[in-house]
């Protein structure tokens, strides 16, 4: 029974979402917009609250056992509770009764997000040229005829992007180009097509009841 | 601004030039010019939609630079709906109501403001339709390939042998996992950074289950981050599931599968901490992934770990390639579990899917051939409308 509740209920609104694409009826649709927008929010909502109590735990278990790098949790409990105390009491700009705002000192949520969260993702984000540059690195090395082809053609991509490029020859764009547009996209849409047949099989096996993994059944 | 141009022309001849001469009951209006009306009007139920729309479609008038498109309900006086260029010959009202019967007409629009307006099409109705016909070439596909899995399934389940392609970075696994066990170090499993409703990270969630059983057998600690809260409940009783199946449900950490941050950035800057502190001997990036892929996958690299990573993604597929030791491509993503598990009935799965690959391959083929060689459109096969 554990299992198969949720393997009917799979396969009941399973089949709604394979056949949401073929049936424009607004009854079909009014019910798949239901389930993606309401039903899913609802059960986020409660998996949110899950999710929050096993980092709350977590991070309270390091703290009492000492665990390495106990302070870090420190870090995170305290920061989730001022940032919870400053949301709950003091609304989204900070129009609740709790004070969000010292003279010109703003640290309501809205301002903390653009302030704080914002700067620091940019800051992650911005990592990414470095790891770009350590990655192309190693995948330009000319090992073998394969990567002088991907070199190569890397190579010309780039030139063709660049006003230098078309300044050496006006035809290096064009190539540039013609590389994104023909092999590249090619190569792009045979991935693509697997992908799609790889999700039909899955889903196939999923409401075949075959594929269980997910059930946690360990099946 | 050509189309602001010919509605405020129809405009001002609304309110200037009223229709001197109008008739209703199929009768074509026209005023005192040569301007022909529009021919061959046609006012329909637009087909295989959800209803609230009628398709008008008219053949041009000689000299007019624009139509006007009037409905009227039964019984009402007609109103403008829209007007459009001359170079124009069809208009989907989507403001109606579905039962209600409506008439039509088209006005030719000249120069000199004359107009001319063609026969009144009477009593259209917009229905809703249950099925998209415009999709019934792709459904017939999706059965085809539906019948080929399932063909190869019973041939599993008559039990008979299956040969599989050999995938390289699923040959891997044991020995990533084993590489693991002998340095007595974790096994970090990152099922990617995208939610519960998209296919790949129920695919990696499947291989999660694969894997989680091979660390229970192997004593070897796994450490599971997870960014979505539904994604992390889902996780959590997969590895449960699996240390179960695999006979040491004692072994299980409920820790060890756990929620992060819902912030994709934050979520890497989580995981490239557990990368940098704990140095995971074997990192395994799947499911769907994002801008965070590289970040994430060069962390890891630079910590020594044998790395196995597979996405959906494909524009993420290139920073996985240049990163990680082996990746699985696309497709190869949802053959992982069924490869991992050898279990019949899902390899016959598998085998029906590299089947019907060949038969979509084979369309391609011959799609291409007859367009390239003879001119020939195949493309009406899966015509999505």
């Amino acid at each position: 029974m554990r299992d198969k509740l949720p393997l009917a209920l799979l396969i009941i609104l399973g089949l709604f979402g394979l056949t949401d694409r073929f049936l424009p009826h607004p009854i079909a649709e009014g019910f798949n917009q239901y389930l993606r927008d309401t039903l899913l929010r609802i059960i986020s909502a409660f998996a949110l609250i899950l999710g929050l109590g096993n980092l709350i735990l977590r991070h309270t278990k390091k703290i009492q056992k000492k665990e390495e790098h106990w302070q870090h949790s420190w870090v995170l409990l305290l920061s989730f509770l001022v940032a919870s105390i400053i949301g709950v009491f003091g609304g989204v700009n900070g129009e609740l009764w709790f004070p969000t705002q010292v003279g010109s000192f703003h640290f309501d949520i809205t301002t903390i997000y653009n302030k704080v969260l914002i700067p620091l993702g940019a800051t992650m984000f911005s990592l990414l040229a470095f790891f770009m540059a350590s990655a192309a690195y190693r995948a330009f090395r000319a090992r073998n005829w394969l990567a002088v082809l991907l070199l190569g053609s890397a190579f010309l991509v780039m030139l063709g992007q660049v006003p230098l490029g078309a300044r050496i020859w006006s035809g290096i764009p064009e190539i540039s180009q013609w590389i994104m547009e023909v092999p590249n996209t090619a190569a792009k849409r045979g991935i693509e097509l697997g992908i799609t047949l790889g999700i039909l099989a899955t889903l196939l096996k999923i409401l075949a009841g075959i594929e269980r993994s997910w059930l946690g059944s360990g099946r | 601004m050509k189309r602001l141009g010919v509605l405020l022309v129809a405009t001002l001849l609304s309110l200037g030039a009223l229709p001197v001469g109008a008739q209703e009951g199929g009768g074509a209006f026209q005023n005192r010019t040569n301007l022909p009306p529009p021919t061959e009007v046609t006012a329909k139920d637009t087909p295989f939609d959800g209803g609230s729309n009628i398709t008008v479609t008219w053949q041009p008038a000689e000299g007019a630079i624009g139509y006007r498109i009037e409905r009227a309900p039964e019984g009402g006086d007609f109103e403008a709906v829209e007007a459009v260029g001359a170079d124009e010959t069809s208009f989907e009202d989507g403001d109606v109501q579905n039962g209600v019967p409506y008439r039509y007409r088209v006005m030719a629009l000249g120069e000199a403001g004359e107009e001319s307006g063609s026969g009144v099409i009477f009593g259209v109705v917009s229905r809703p339709q249950w099925f998209n016909g415009d999709l019934f070439g792709v459904a017939i596909a999706v059965l085809l390939f539906a019948s080929v899995v399932v063909w190869y399934i019973q041939r599993a389940r008559r039990g008979e042998e299956l040969f599989i392609r050999r995938i390289a970075g699923l040959e891997a696994v044991d020995e990533a996992v084993g590489r693991a066990t002998e340095m007595g170090k974790s096994v970090l499993y990152i099922p990617g950074t995208g939610q519960i409703s998209e296919m790949g990270t129920v695919a990696s969630l499947n291989i999660l289950g694969e894997i989680a059983k091979k660390t229970a057998e192997y004593g070897t600690p796994i450490n599971v981050p997870n960014r979505d809260p539904v994604v992390y409940t889902v996780a959590r009783e997969v590895v449960k599931g699996a240390y179960t199946a695999a006979g040491r449900p004692d072994a299980f950490q409920p820790d060890s599968v756990h929620f992060v941050v819902q912030n994709a950035l934050a979520y890497a800057a989580a995981v490239n901490g557990i990368m940098v502190r704990e140095k995971p001997a074997t990192n395994f990036l799947m499911g769907p992934f994002h801008a965070e892929s590289l970040i994430l996958a060069e962390t890891g690299a630079s910590t020594g770990a044998i790395q196995i990573a597979g996405t959906d993604q494909v524009p993420q597929l290139p920073f996985f390639i240049v990163a990680c030791d082996y990746t699985l491509m696309g497709e190869e993503l949802y053959a992982a579990s069924a490869y991992l598990s050898r279990e019949p009935l899902m390899l016959g799965a598998l085998k029906g899917e590299d089947a019907g690959k060949l038969v979509f391959l084979l369309f391609l083929v011959v799609g291409t051939l007859l367009s390239v060689l003879f001119g020939i459109d195949a493309g009406w096969i899966l015509s999505t409308g």
